[in-house]
């Protein structure tokens, strides 16, 4: 003890500087490490598309500062379609998912999942299932989707849990045939709420109809953009012009319904004006 | 230390297997019976305990949650709700008053797979391996902070041993045993106790928590110590027993007041004459 009480002056000098390396050493391995997984944490940043977060989940980048990974919402959903992200899936770790085509949400009504949420990344506020957004449905493939070849399968459109808001039929003629109509599912973002029951009931090998995140299924109007017809039913008239009706130059005995397409001969019904005989005028109707 | 004699001959010899293994009899008993109630929901559907460590509900009514994780949730952005508050609060205050280690040999599940590498270590005698600051793990701690701030996610869950140990056995395991077999194998062949007494960020702030706690070992008759320094060599954080078992001259101790002093009670069993015990950090 006496000895390297003596040795001390002298020693001091290489522990201070023994002390000045460790530190070194350890800040530059944590250092490194940290910058390792603040990159990781970046990429885990991205949810892969097919990744449906559960109903009410705030927004990805904060829903990842605010799931602990408990699994709460895991144990309470009563159709088990949730899970947790093991280290080798491609979402973050621990994290709650669910993959459309496997099973989709079932939308209940009083939301279990979401009150079993202890710190709120699934929004509290949700108490209406209509209104999540958990994704968004887009008819992805217009070449294989069963419909847009001119069947009628609608199996999307039946299984949608809100019938006739997020999924409508919308009856186009089948070019192809000339003679029959085509009734194309399509989906409306106000409504949808991205459940996958869609997604899911697809009867092809690879769905056509797929449940994407809002970020990638939906365009944005640029914010100067005004839509002529809604300012028209803002302002209850015409802001640009006269409103005129418009008017078609038809063969005789025949007329024209919006929506309908050309109806040859008057079976009884009211004459559209287009239709007059001899209207030479239509052809500049349109052209005030 | 003579390489000759294995720790705890002295005590096992005067004792008895039983004796003197109570605590890690308990503390396994402990640890288990943690795991089991939570294993009992998904296995054999009793719904006792819903999730894991980072939040718990217990018969519905109970919420514990992990103050750690909520720490750095609340770094990265983002305010709990109440259940999650309340959770934390009784969490806080259990490791406040029995030590914040507590957690680290009663409850984590991964204390037994590092105890099992300190085993096996011990059995095939490997000695020495990398020098690792123990006070890595608080600047782990710091950049696990600092990451969830700077992210505003909860990074340090993407990788965290501990809580990928815990739900994996609860919720599937995955590819998660590589990672635990990482830690397995750093305590092994690395350094012993590498993970759970030098990297571990978790142990840090639960060391950090517990710095105040009443509950304490206490080297009670450290009068009559023969220096067999059994207690030493059984402890995973070592540094912590000599301010209180030589400390008296000093009149430091005899509790054992480091935070990083984990509360197993493997000094108190190693001890053929009965030096230590659990006490209140203010016992003389």
């Amino acid at each position: 003890m006496n000895d390297t009480n003596a040795k001390k002056p002298g020693a001091r000098q290489p522990s201070r500087r023994q002390f000045l390396i460790d530190m070194a050493k350890t800040a530059c391995t944590v250092g490194l490490m940290g910058t390792g997984l603040a990159l990781y944490s970046k990429q885990a940043k991205a949810l892969p598309p097919l990744a449906i977060r559960p109903p009410g989940a705030l927004l990805e980048a904060d829903f990842q500062g605010a799931c602990i990974r408990c699994g709460l919402c895991v144990r309470d959903c009563p159709y088990h379609i949730l899970e947790l992200a093991k280290p080798e899936h491609n979402v973050a770790t621990g994290t709650p998912y669910f993959v459309a085509r496997e099973l989709p949400c079932e939308m209940c009504e009083d939301i279990p999942c979401v009150k079993a949420c202890p710190t709120g990344a699934l929004d509290h506020q949700l108490t209406d299932i209509n209104k999540s957004k958990m994704g968004l449905a887009v008819l992805v493939d217009h070449e294989t989707c069963l419909n847009f070849l001119g069947l009628r399968c609608d199996v999307c459109y039946r299984a949608c849990p809100l019938i006739d808001k997020a999924i409508t039929l919308e009856m186009l003629p089948n070019l192809r045939t000339g003679k029959h109509a085509m009734f194309l599912p399509t989906v409306h973002s106000d409504a949808c709420t991205g459940c996958g029951k869609c997604e899911h009931a697809c009867v092809l090998e690879e769905a056509a109809i797929k449940v994407y995140p809002i970020k990638l299924a939906k365009g944005e109007l640029g914010h100067h953009y005004r839509i002529g017809w809604e300012e028209k039913k803002k302002a209850g008239q015409s802001l640009v012009a006269p409103d005129d009706e418009h008017q078609y130059t038809l063969p005789e005995g025949s007329r024209y319904e919006q929506g309908r397409g050309l109806i040859q001969g008057g079976n009884g019904e009211s004459t559209a004006p287009g239709a007059q005989p001899g209207a030479l005028k239509a052809l500049h109707g349109d052209k005030l | 230390m003579s390489a000759a004699r294995k720790i705890g001959t002295n005590v096992r010899a005067e004792k008895g297997w039983f004796a003197s293994h109570k605590w890690l009899i308990l503390r396994r008993i402990s640890q288990l019976a943690i795991l089991a109630l939570f294993l009992v929901g998904p296995l054999a559907g009793l719904w006792i305990v819903k999730g894991n460590l980072a939040y718990s509900l217990t018969l519905n009514t109970l919420p514990l949650a992990d103050p750690y994780v909520l720490l750095q949730s609340l770094l990265a952005g983002h305010i709990p709700e109440k259940m999650a508050l309340i959770g934390v609060a009784i969490v806080l205050a259990f490791y406040f008053l029995v030590g914040g280690r507590v957690y680290c040999s009663w409850v984590c599940p991964v204390n037994m797979v590092t105890d099992a590498a300190a085993w096996l270590r011990g059995r095939l005698g490997i000695k020495g391996g990398a020098q690792i600051s123990r006070k890595l793990r608080y600047w782990v701690l710091g950049m696990t902070l600092v990451l969830a701030t700077v992210t505003g996610t909860i990074a340090w869950e993407l990788i965290n041993p501990v809580s990928m140990l815990h739900r994996g056995l609860i919720f599937g395991i995955g590819m998660t045993w590589t990672i635990v077999l990482a830690v397995f194998l750093l305590d092994l062949f690395v350094s012993a106790n590498a993970w759970c007494g030098h990297v571990c960020p978790v142990g840090a702030f639960y060391s950090l928590l517990g710095r105040f706690s009443p509950l304490r070992v206490s080297a009670a008759k450290r009068e009559a110590c023969n220096d067999c320094m059994d207690c030493f060599a059984v402890c995973p954080e070592p540094q912590v027993i000599r301010p209180a078992l030589k400390g008296a001259k000093q009149n430091i101790g005899p509790a054992i007041l480091s935070p990083n002093c984990t509360n197993c009670g493997r000094c108190i069993d190693v001890c053929s004459k009965d030096v230590f015990r659990f006490g209140l950090r203010s016992a003389k």
